[in-house]
This record gives structure tokens, sequence and C-alpha cells, in this order.
């Protein structure tokens, strides 16, 4: 079974609950970071690093001898990664996509792939033994899809191995990053909080998501902080309402010093095993062996 | 700054004319306006199809202006790629032109008072 | 013209309940809301549009199913896995599109077309607080920065038009393409942060993004009473790297109760909170207006 924790606004609480999640887990399951541009599970999880691994991006290298200014990949290139411009056939890796096509369409052979680093794929295991994959996006490196890529390619060979459920910590937004954290998942967990903005940006998660045809669920973080449109909105979209996290100071110090919340209480800790039991009746038990 | 004299500039431009205001941007100007300066001859080429792409602009503001036989150009800031693509092709780059008229922009050029680059700005 | 932008790397750490406070103290602004993937502060600024337009981004393959012979070439090289196959021919997944043309023009059949891709719209309002720029990308599409690039142009504009000197930018939460594009010609970036490991961790990415383009910015650490060894951490770190701290707020309620009223916290009566953000703006516009000499606040424990 795959699961994947999203959410329109950033904040709302992902992270605290894919660690909480992860850390109560009925089966052996593996934990993913899929927010590359800022992974922050692991400050939670705390897992030890097994392996770090370097990502890269094929991009195009030229080998001017064997051009002939054709043209044709400058004239293919969408992404301005190849210009020809006053007899010089210029190559910016920073620019490209990755599509290839500038490789297939050279009709010299005249370029080859070369690499461009995208930023590391991590792997680590906790105190507890549960395994932990993240993706950590190069500083600079514009494009988060091509290494999020790595990453799954990672987690299904890993999981498949060993028999493992996948929770996702999907980044926050709509845009393509987070469509591509939710994709192989067989439910998504949408976290919000009970504001006009955790509101708003709800929406725009169950607008952008349900074309995915995924089941659905919320949990509320901070409830009790703003007011109750977002349960008068789940209610009305049919999206169960699955767990609430009460806003509560201890709560907010035990985050802000790196506790996993299931670990609080008794309170916490089966607010979580609830969830967790929800989640398995959702999304159903489905062995990705 | 010796090799050939530099007859054919290209200056950032909001307008087609010599009294149009510098436009500080390359990559996204609206256009530059190519001026011959033996016969002080201009002519306007419009740089909208860098202006549609997502990314790449300051590259395909490059292709125009040299397909378009610029040696030099006068524009407020130039972006590191579209920097290397102006070295790579030799035309010479005045940075920091700004607040000012393409008119008098020329003017300043021919009398000396600008200085060619030797790094993108940004 | 002066552009302030506010950025965190991490999400929630109210750069956009901030960035409202600040457009109602500023009286002279455009307002920008560069979160274009999930916009907020049209929620507290409650804009009246005057304009608004599509935004056209990019490209996108659609493989005509009558032309479609079904040999399969287009799914072989697509890179990114959104060709698959129904029935007796071959499909785009839009989403998935990466917009690149290589199937197009691989098709023996030239039987794919190539659209202009619509990803959005964009803008251009009127509010209590002055003109804002914003923009709501639609669900799914790339965050390729060209919007928030769109609307920072347009801000400029606005801003020369009414005489206006500064623009208040609510950035993105990351560090990727649409917060790249949100720095470009920035005057000053303010980084919010929270005091946890998240709000240092993400703090330390996104202002080694400043320093590789070289920006002025300054730190912001909100609900700063949530961990005093946390934020000793900020301190520490931004005295490493040289960044001022403009100031520290509390976790205060009242944010939250202003933002559910649609308001933003210096729209009530008077508190010492509203004091302190006061204050916070005061010293960003300082340095906002004479950049060289301000920026010289030490971080303090």
């Amino acid at each position: 079974m795959i699961i994947a924790i999203a959410s329109g606004k950033g904040g709302t609480g992902k992270t605290t609950v894919s660690a909480s999640l992860a850390s109560v887990w009925k089966r052996p399951v593996l934990a993913v970071d899929m927010d590359v541009e800022e992974p922050n599970l692991h400050l939670f999880l705390k897992q030890a690093s097994v392996s770090r691994d370097a990502a890269y991006l094929d991009v195009p290298v030229l080998d001017q001898a064997l051009c002939k200014l054709c043209g044709a990949c400058a004239e293919l290139c969408q992404f301005k990664a190849i210009s020809l411009m006053g007899g010089h056939l210029l190559v910016f890796p920073d620019m490209c996509h990755g599509c290839g096509g500038c490789m297939r369409i050279c009709p010299e052979g005249a370029l080859q792939k070369g690499q461009r680093e995208l930023g590391v794929v991590e792997m680590g295991i906790t105190a507890d033994g549960i395994p932990c994959l993240a993706g950590r996006l190069r500083i600079g490196e514009a494009l988060s899809p091509p290494l999020m890529g790595k990453v799954r390619q990672r987690m299904h060979a890993h999981a498949s191995k060993y028999s493992l459920d996948i929770l996702i910590d999907a980044p926050p937004g709509v845009s393509c990053p987070a469509m591509t954290a939710v994709q192989d998942a067989d439910m998504v967990l949408l976290v919000t909080e009970p504001t006009p903005f955790g509101l708003h940006d709800l929406r725009l998660a169950w607008l952008a998501f349900r074309p995915l045809g995924k089941p659905m669920g919320v949990v509320i973080n901070r409830a009790g902080l703003g007011d109750d449109r977002v349960q008068t909105f789940c209610q009305e979209k049919g999206l169960p309402l699955l767990a609430e996290i009460p806003y509560r100071r201890d709560i907010a110090e035990h985050y802000a010093h790196g506790g996993i919340l299931a670990h609080l209480d008794a309170g916490m800790k089966a607010t979580f095993e609830h969830l967790v039991e929800q989640l398995d009746r959702i999304g159903g038990a489905v062995n990705h062996a | 700054m010796t090799a050939a004299p530099i007859h054919k500039i290209a200056i950032t431009s909001e307008g087609p004319s010599l009294a149009d205001p510098v436009d500080a941007r390359f990559g996204r100007a609206g256009g530059f306006v190519m001026v011959d300066l033996e016969s002080m001859a201009t002519t306007y080429v419009d740089n909208g199809s860098s202006q549609v792409l997502a990314q790449g602009a300051g590259i395909q503001a490059a292709e125009n202006l040299v397909k378009a036989g610029a040696q030099a150009l006068l524009t407020g800031h130039v972006g590191p790629k579209a920097w290397t693509a102006l070295q790579a092709t030799g035309v010479k780059v005045v940075q920091g032109v700004e607040n000012m008229t393409v008119g008098e922009a020329v003017t300043k050029f021919k009398a000396g008072l600008f200085a060619f680059s030797d790094a993108p700005s940004r | 013209m002066h552009e302030l932008v506010v950025i965190s790397g991490k999400g929630g750490t109210g750069k956009t309940s901030l960035t409202a406070t600040f457009a109602h103290l500023a009286e002279n602004a455009v307002l920008c809301d560069l979160d274009v993937d999930a916009p907020d502060l049209h929620l507290i600024a409650e804009p009246a549009v005057q304009r608004s337009g599509p935004f056209i981004s990019g490209r996108v393959a659609v493989i005509d199913s009558a032309a479609c012979t079904g040999c399969g070439t287009c799914g072989e090289v697509c890179a990114y896995d959104a060709i698959h196959s129904e029935a007796r021919h071959f499909v785009v997944e839009t989403t998935h599109c990466e917009g690149c043309k290589v199937c197009v023009v691989l098709c023996p059949e030239k039987a794919i077309e190539f659209p202009d891709r619509l990803c959005g719209t964009w803008y251009e309002s009127n509010t209590r607080f002055g003109p804002m720029v914003h923009a709501q990308l639609d669900p799914g599409q790339e965050n390729s920065g060209k919007l928030v690039t769109l609307l920072k142009a347009k801000a400029r504009e606005r801003a020369a038009q009414l005489g206006l000197e500064l623009i208040l930018s609510d950035g993105a939460p990351g560090i990727g393409c649409p917060v790249i594009s949100s720095l470009s010609q920035a005057s000053l970036v303010l980084l919010v942060t929270e005091p946890t490991p998240s709000g240092l961790h993400d703090l330390e990415r996104v202002a080694e993004l400043c320093r590789h383009f070289r920006l002025p910015s300054t730190v912001l650490i909100n609900k700063a009473d949530l961990s005093p060894g946390y934020q000793a951490a900020i301190h520490a770190f931004c005295q490493t790297r040289e960044i001022p701290v403009v100031g520290r707020l509390p976790h205060d309620p009242a944010v939250t109760g202003a933002m559910v009223r649609g308001k933003a916290v210096t729209e009530g009566p008077d508190t010492p909170f509203g004091a302190q953000v006061r204050q916070i703006w005061w010293d960003l516009r300082s340095q906002l207006e004479a950049p060289s000499s301000s920026l010289s606040k030490e971080s303090r424990s």
C-alpha cells in the first residue's frame, strides 16, 4: 500500500503527520521524503545515513569536430538548451530538461550524453528499524521532477524487494512537483489547518488531485485555531475527516524540538493508530511486492 | 577594446525610435533599436520571440541580436547565459545603460563615455 | 524602485500574514503575490480585479487519433512516461507532457499537434492597501517561474505608472524555479523563519540561494517563543553567515484571529504585538531606502 501525505498549503503538518504515521505503522514500511527542495522528514525520524548517491540528468555535450552546424538540434530544443548563433553552436546544460531529443535528431552523432547533477538520493534507517529514503535538490537546480523521478525509482525497487508499504511525504502546493509525488499513491491524505489559508489551499488540492481518481482523506492540524469552515468543506465534498490534531502549546513545543507527535503522549499515539486503521480501510491493504 | 571598429550597435528599447527610453532588460526587452553609427540609420528588431519563452529569453534575444548583425549591445543588465552567448559570438556589451533615451545612449557611446563590460552584472 | 521579496524555504512560517501586514503599514506600495501555485494573499487583501488574462506558457503534444497508426514511436521516445496506448492508438497524458516536441517531430505520420498550453490566469487588482498583481496557476501545471516573472514585470509597470516606489512581494515556499524567479531584482530579501528544526534547516537552504545570487537579505524569526534553543541556533547561524536579524515576533493567536476576519493584524486595535510588527516594518523600510547604511543590525541572542 502506498499513501501520499500532501497539502495545498505549506506548513500545515505533512511532515509531522508522515513521521508519526511511520512510527506507528502496523506493517514494515518505507518512509519517503519527496519534498526534494526542503526535505525535513529526517529531522524527526532521525535516521542514520546508510548511503548518499548523487543523481544526474542526461544533458547534451557537443563534439565540435563532428558538428556541421545544421541547427536541427537548436530548432528542436524547446528549452533553449542549445542555440545556433553567429556560426557557433552553444550548449547550455542548465537549461536542459533531459528529453534526449537533440541527441536523437543530430544527423552527425555530434551530441553525446553528459551529466548535470540534480542533487542526491539518501537512504537511511531509524533506530527503530524504519528504512527512510529522501531526495535533496542541489541548491541552484531549478527542476524538482527529475530528481523526484530518481527517488521514485529507488522507492519502488526497495519497497518491492522487501515487501514494504510506502508513506510519501509530498512537497506543498498543487503544481508539477506535488502531482509527481502523489502519482504512485493508492490514497492521498490531505493535511490542512482550520484557517482561511488552510481552507483555500485545501480546496485547490482537492481540485488538483480529484482527477487522479484516488481516494482522499483529510487530517485537520491545529484544530481549534481558526474556525470550522474546513469541516464544512469536507462534509460538502464528501471528504472523510480522518483525524484532528488539536492546537495545543505543548504539541507546538514538542514539534519545535524535533519530537515525533505520536510519541508525545498516549492520546497522540491513539490518534495516529486510529488514523492508520482508517488508512488501511480506505486505501486497502494491497501488498505491492 | 581594439579589433575591428564598431559601426553597428543595438540598444534595448521600449520602442522603435531614438526618442524612446532604453529598456534596462535584455532577454525580455520589447525590442532593439539597431543603429548604423556612420549613417545614423536605424531599424527596429522586435524581441517578442524571446518574451514568450518560459526560459531562455536571454539566449533567444542573443540569437535575435546576432542575426541582426549587431557588433555591440547597450543595455541595463545581461544575465549569465546571455553573456556566454554574446561572448562566444563576439558581441561587445555595455551594461548600466538605463534612465535615458536610445538617442542619448548612442551619443554617449560615440563620445566614448561607456566602457565595455567584462562580466554579466547579475 | 525598491522590491522587498518575502520568502522562507519552509511553508507556514507566516510570509503571507506578514506581507499583508506590511502592505497595510506601507501606504505606497504595489502588492504582489508570487506564490502562484497556492496564492493566499488575496484572502486578506480582498482584491477587486481590474484586468485579467490567460497565462500561456510552453506547449503540449496532442495526438490526432484518426491519423495515428499505433506504431508506438511516440511512446518509445517520450522521456516522461507521458504517452500510453488506448485501443489501437496512442494518447498523451497532458499533466505528464513536458512539451519537448520530440514525439511531434519523430512521429512518422505527423499525427501529433503541438498547441500552446494554457497554464493559468493573471490578475491586476485594486485593494484597500493599494494595487495588487496576482495569479493562479492551473492545478498540475509546471511552475517554471515564467508566471512569477510576468507578475513582477506587471508590478513594476503598475508602480511606474502610479509613481509608487515600493513593491512588496510574497514569495513561494521552497528553493526551486519559482523562488529563483521571485528573487530577481530584489532590493532586499526577507527570510521568515521559525525556531524549529525544519525552520532552521530550510532557512539554511534558502539563505544559500540568496548568497548564490548575491542578494542582501535579513531574517525575521516568527513564533520565536516556541523554542529558545532553536532561536539561539538561528541567531548563531545568522551570525556565522553575516545575515542581519531584523527582529523576532512571538507566536500570537491574534494573527490567526485577524486572518479569519480577513484582516491584517495591525488593522485591529493597537496591541504590543502590533507595535513590534510596526517596529520591524520601520526597520525594513529604512533598509530599503538606504541600503548601504543600515544592514548593520547585529544578531543578538
